[in-house]
């Protein structure tokens, strides 16, 4: 009896994780699904009424709006951010002297939370006495830099926050990457008269394939719920021109009482997350057994 | 003509080398100089005064350094009607992360001991269904968590925004602690057993003392998580249980009275403080945990 239950064991002390996942993660993203398919408004309903949350969503120009920033935001960010993460880890895999030092000042914004750092940029891009008003007091009147009370170029400021915030984190991956390369093949490639540029372009960035998609994945989650850094640096606004669907779905819940919107939109999030990361986890999986 | 450039090119090349590096350092100062420029003009706005911040520049030290507005930050600035400061939501902050945090690093600690270690038919299934749980985004468990909590009766209150912590950070701790314990020989349980200890005694004598490292990791994982996170904290508090993200927020946002700059930027600080403190002298823990996630361990 002791050995069954010494057997047993292991699985009870699993069991309350295991139940709590399929509870809280599977059943719930099932709840939203089955509400996203009824006509619930500020009380859920569950009788099913088939995609006509789906056809309101599409329909509803604050959506359209929301989604086509998601894009907008997402590839400059994830595009900017790679690109800064590489140079800098680049410039910094040179030997440099300090190198734990300025390491340490390019990551620590990662350590802030997005609310801080929305703070913080809010304060520094408002016109009247942000940067546009310290520009101009260095005696250039004409310089105008508004973008965050400007509904064209607001989406461009939360870029310009996130990338502040995540490239950091990305030049550590990749400077974690450059130096997991085989110092031989460099070595010999060094020895051959090879041009550092062309060890980079040919040998080490290519080699560092695994470490770019795990980057890519990293920032695109983090665009995709991309909320909170909305929500303090311009409210979703002008108007809604810096609606993200993150920010979409929260005001659907909670401010317009629009169930069915909420949940339609949270599914469509799903989705687009399924997409990005199911792929990835796979193979990462499929990797760790065989390996 | 080979040969020529050959014995040309040291002294050519460590002239272009010396010029090379003083750009590259020139570089790497101003991008320091650009992370380094919104803390700057937070610090320096929130050491001014009203009156200063007004006439004055972005970028310039204060004339006159006054900590009034971080008098008024930590306690009498107005999250909305109340006018309190931020002092009791520091504390609700608090104490949310310290449960949250002990619970589920002791919870990954164990789910990671029984998948590494223990493994029965369907633990590798379980594995990936908790890791995809740490993939999804939230907002898709917003709703029915909102009910359940209202359901339990713990809607708006500090021990139900705990439970939501505990609940969707399991998966990202069991992730820590299970690709530790995977690097743990499988000789050393064995060996345990035949000595007679059982599965707990093992977890206790043997894997715990060897934890310490990924322990680090995973608190500070999760305590930056908690503390840094706004979505749970606004969907699932009140008036009174809101976390510190929250009311600073708030803060900054609310419409009532002359927009005090230097209060909102005194408020950003104090709010980044506990996160920034465990960075600075925890750094490669945190940065361990980071990148856990994301590079193959």
């Amino acid at each position: 009896m002791t050995e069954w239950l010494e057997n047993q064991l292991p699985k009870m002390v699993l069991a309350p994780s295991f139940i709590a996942v399929l509870v809280f993660v599977y059943g719930f993203i099932g709840w939203t699904a089955w509400v996203s398919l009824t006509r619930s408004k500020l009380l859920p309903k569950y009788e099913l009424k088939g995609f006509v949350q789906y056809d309101k969503l599409f329909a509803s120009p604050r959506w359209d709006t929301a989604f086509g920033n998601l894009f907008t935001f997402g590839i400059l960010f994830i595009v900017i951010a790679m690109v800064l993460g590489l140079v800098l880890a680049i410039m910094l895999d040179q030997k440099i002297r300090v190198e734990g030092a300025i390491r340490t000042i390019y990551l620590y914004p990662m350590a802030l939370s997005m609310i801080v750092t929305g703070t913080a940029w809010k304060w520094i891009l408002n016109p009247g006495l942000g940067i546009e008003a310290t520009v101009r007091g260095w005696g250039f009147e004409n310089f105008s830099f508004d973008w965050v009370v400007n509904p064209d170029f607001a989406i461009y400021t939360i870029v310009i926050a996130a990338v502040w915030q995540s490239s950091g984190f990305v030049m550590a991956l990749f400077l974690a990457g450059l130096r997991s390369v085989d110092e031989e093949i460099i070595k010999a490639a060094q020895v051959d008269g090879i041009p550092t540029w062309r060890i980079y372009s040919s040998i080490i960035i290519p080699s560092m394939a695994p470490i770019f998609l795990s980057a890519f994945i990293v920032l695109a989650h983090l665009a995709i719920k991309s909320f909170d850094l909305v929500i303090a640096l311009t409210g979703g606004g002008p108007g809604y021109s810096t609606d993200l669907p993150a920010t979409y779905m929260y005001a659907m819940a909670f401010s317009r009482g629009d169930i069915g919107q909420a949940a339609s939109s949270a599914m469509v999030m799903m989705a687009v997350v399924f997409t990005i990361v199911v792929p990835y986890l796979y193979s990462e999986l499929r990797a760790k057994n065989h390996g | 003509m080979a040969d020529l450039t050959y014995s040309q090119s040291p002294s050519k090349g460590s002239f272009g080398k010396l010029i090379l590096r003083w750009i590259l350092y020139i570089l790497l100062a101003l991008f320091a100089l650009y992370y380094l420029m919104p803390l700057f003009v937070m610090v320096t706005t929130s050491l001014k005064s009203l009156e200063e911040i007004r006439t004055g520049s972005l970028i310039a030290l204060p004339r006159e350094i006054t900590f009034d507005a971080w008098k008024t930050a930590w306690s009498g600035a107005c999250t909305g009607i109340q006018c309190e400061g931020l002092q009791p939501y520091f504390w609700n902050s608090v104490l949310l992360a310290v449960p949250a945090v002990a619970l589920s690093t002791l919870i990954g600690a164990l789910n990671g001991y029984v998948i590494a270690q223990w493994q029965f038919r369907g633990a590798n299934l379980i594995f990936s269904l908790m890791l995809f749980g740490c993939f999804i985004p939230f907002q898709v468990v917003l709703l029915p968590m909102a009910r359940l909590l209202g359901m339990m009766g713990l809607a708006g209150s500090i021990p139900g925004l705990v439970f939501v912590h505990v609940i969707y950070g399991i998966g990202f701790t069991t992730l820590f602690f299970r690709n530790y314990y995977v690097s743990i020989p499988a000789e050393l349980v064995k060996a345990a057993k035949v000595d007679g200890a059982n599965f707990f005694r093992i977890f206790w004598s043997i894997f715990l003392p060897l934890s310490l490292p990924i322990i680090v990791v995973t608190v500070i994982w999760q305590f930056t998580q908690i503390w840094n996170d706004f979505l749970f904290g606004v969907s699932f508090s009140q008036a009174g249980t809101q976390p510190i993200t929250v009311a600073l927020n708030n803060i900054v946002n609310s419409t009532t009275g002359v927009k005090e700059y230097n209060v909102d930027m005194a408020a950003a600080i104090i709010a980044a403080l506990p996160t920034l403190f465990v960075y600075v002298f925890a750094g490669k823990y945190f940065i361990r945990g980071l990148t856990a996630g994301s590079v193959k361990g």
